[in-house]
């Protein structure tokens, strides 16, 4: 299994849509075939059109704000006393995450295709806020499905995608997160895809949804690469890309164009959710050496028992919480590419008192797992080594579990 | 020789009716109770398809959920589904088998081991509802070297071509799935309409045995008998919910159901 220089990674994957031959494809039911066949033939045809790419940027610029900041935590460095931390803010996009990328490029699709419906899932609920806003700014109905779990516990969210206009659809099937949100979502799909167009909110599904965020979250990396040449006036020696993986969308966007950087010099690190410290439950698949299996379409490591059945995951992080993980992470791991580690829930919780203690920027519990992981190993590396962490949520959403786990002063 | 599934829809034509085939969740509720209820719907039922149960169904409307949902929750293993088998095939007036579920439960226990079970209990067909040709092309055959009917689902989204290579592919027996829903859906189009899109598969090769399902009921199976065969599967696992809620007793209640069901297509 070997990546190859040159071809970008969403375009990696053979005929049946499998990454090394074996992660990924479209393990669907018969009636989605045409749909996602469809969605193939148009995604592949309007991402070598130059005015569509153009429509995209216009809406990247002007109505998400790219480029998101690139700033160096001057104070967070000194207490941890290492590498030169910085942080990719994405969470300054409109919205207050990543997740706006995919949303607007599915919604732009779906215009394309005379649909007037999106439905979409979430977990932590930016992947659906986001959808709203894009919906709602591309003149499209919206439909989120949400575990009645995470409505109780992302509120924010919730309230956001009802103010847009998007009518929010709890699910109380299975363990009521991502997981469940993310079927009921897909059948909703089966049962309405004359009409409506579906939106994955991550790396996940069958190949064509993995290909479409991956190429959209590529804007962060996109971004990244011209402000590190404007910093440093080259790509630094020594680069440690950090970044936090559910679903993986935000970290494969973060690294997409370092690629074909040597590991030595451009590292991607992926960490995951490890759950509560003293729980067995998690939803690291790639720490903790879950075996493949199929999830939302796709072959992947996913968390299951012997039986095949998908294991319930827990993590502070709703964002985080599911038990499979993009094929391409897969694909990254077993080509030795990117690095995947764990935090746990308290690791998390630590690191994100520790960076708003010292800088003025409150990422959500999501990114703070790549904190977590990033100021543990900065404090053994030189000065030299620039370590960027993707701070790709806003803690606003997670209000309720902070003043919770911290106290009122943190919230 | 023929395959039982195949005896069965001759069986049906030569009474000039389709084929009756019901769905039940394997160990839904028990698994002693769900193997009972095979026994007392086979007087009536021409082919019995026994739901695998998994927990992220994509294609399964709420009812076939909650079954599911609850044969889990009772404990139910795969290695039990082979044991309802085996157990029914004993049963003498047994029906063909056919094993419903989704691709991740065989991937684990392995391609081979499985189908060797499978045969070994006496398992006559399988549907994988979330492994579409091409995907399935490499276990279409190895289905086929064991004499197991691996069943081509087919949809109103299907196109033509499509249509016309899964058929060639596929063994004497598929699955025309009515409308664009999940399982036991309000049946959203004509009977006209679902007529009509299954004389265009039968078209393709008459030889072939289509069945129709989703979304039928007690309500509109008549409507369709001039298919091949009919499959019921949410109507009955709904009969089973509602006789638990009632403490009443599932078992009678779904052979009533069935028999209900074949008087409506005799």
């Amino acid at each position: 299994m070997k990546l190859k220089k040159g071809i970008p990674l969403i375009d990696q994957g053979n005929s049946l849509g499998f990454w090394g031959g074996k992660f990924g494809g479209n393990f669907v039911p018969e009636t989605l075939k045409k749909p996602i066949e469809d969605l193939e033939i148009l995604f592949n045809k309007l991402k070598k059109d130059k005015k569509f790419i153009a429509e995209r940027d216009k809406y990247f610029k002007n109505w998400i704000g790219a480029p998101t900041r690139f700033i160096k935590l001057e104070n967070l460095t000194k207490h941890v006393g290492g590498a030169q931390i910085w942080s990719k803010v994405v969470s300054d996009a409109n919205g207050g995450a990543h997740k706006i990328y995919n949303a607007t490029v599915h919604c732009l699709l779906a215009k394309r295709s005379g649909k007037k419906i999106i439905c979409g899932d979430t977990g932590a609920g930016y992947a659906g806020k986001m959808l709203s806003m894009a919906a709602k700014k591309f003149g499209l109905k919206c439909k989120i499905f949400m575990g009645a779990k995470d409505i109780e516990r992302q509120q924010p969210n919730v309230k956001a995608m009802k103010k847009n206009g998007a009518e929010v659809m709890p699910v109380y099937s299975g363990s009521q997160t991502l997981v469940d949100a993310v079927s009921e979502c897909m059948r909703f799909w089966v049962a309405n895809c004359d009409t409506t167009a579906m939106c994955v909110g991550s790396t996940v599904g069958p190949a064509v949804f993995v290909r479409i965020c991956g190429w959209s979250t590529s804007q962060i990396s996109r971004e990244l690469k011209v402000q590190l040449i404007d910093e440093f006036g080259s790509i630094p020696k020594k680069l440690k890309l950090y970044n936090c993986v559910g679903g993986g969308s935000s970290s494969f966007g973060f690294w997409n164009e370092f690629m074909d950087y040597e590991k030595k010099q451009c590292e991607f690190i992926g960490v995951e959710a490890g759950g509560p410290a003293k729980s067995k439950r998690h939803a690291a698949p790639l720490t903790y050496g879950s075996k493949i299996g199929i999830l939302h379409g796709a072959a992947q490591y996913v968390n299951q028992n012997s039986d095949g059945q998908i294991e319930e995951t827990e993590s502070i992080s709703a964002g985080l919480d599911y038990p499979g993980i993009s094929p391409l992470h897969c694909f990254l791991k077993d080509t030795k590419r990117a690095r995947y580690t764990a935090a746990s829930d308290e690791e998390a919780l630590e690191a994100y008192k520790l960076v708003t203690k010292y800088e003025k920027l409150r990422p959500s519990l999501e990114p703070s797992h790549a904190f977590s992981v990033a100021i543990r190993e900065a404090k053994k590396m030189s000065k030299s080594t620039i370590v960027v962490v993707n701070s790709c949520g806003d803690a606003y959403k997670d209000k309720k579990i902070l003043i919770n786990r911290l106290g009122k002063k943190y919230a | 020789m023929l395959n039982p599934i195949d005896l069965a829809f001759k069986k049906a034509k030569n009474e000039n009716r389709p084929a009756l085939l019901t769905y039940t969740v394997a160990g839904d509720s028990t698994k002693k109770q769900s193997l009972v209820i095979l026994n007392a719907i086979s007087k009536y039922a021409d082919i019995l398809e026994l739901g695998v149960p998994h927990n992220t169904p994509v294609a399964d409307g709420s009812q076939i959920q909650t079954s599911a949902y609850r044969a889990i929750k009772n404990g139910i293993k795969i290695e039990d589904i082979f044991w309802i088998v085996k157990k029914y095939k004993k049963n003498k007036n047994s029906k063909p088998i056919i094993l419903m579920g989704y691709y991740n439960m065989i991937f684990q226990y392995g391609e081979k081991k499985f189908l060797d079970k499978c045969k070994k209990v006496g398992v006559n067909g399988l549907i994988v509802v979330d492994l579409p040709w091409p995907e399935n092309k490499s276990f279409i055959k190895k289905c086929k070297k064991k004499s197991i009917y691996l069943i081509q689902l087919l949809s109103p989204t299907t196109s033509k071509e499509r249509l016309n290579k899964i058929i060639r592919d596929s063994h004497a027996m598929n699955y025309f799935i009515s409308m664009l829903s999940t399982t036991g859906g309000k049946l959203k189009v004509s009977a006209k309409k679902i007529m009509s899109n299954y004389f265009k598969i039968k078209k393709v090769n008459p030889k072939k045995n289509v069945v129709i399902g989703f979304g039928i009921t007690e309500k509109s199976i008549k409507s369709l008998k001039k298919a091949d065969g009919l499959v019921v599967g949410s109507a009955i696992c709904k009969k089973i919910s509602v006789s638990i809620q009632k403490r009443q007793n599932p078992v009678t209640n779904v052979a009533n159901l069935v028999k209900k069901l074949k008087y409506k297509i005799l």
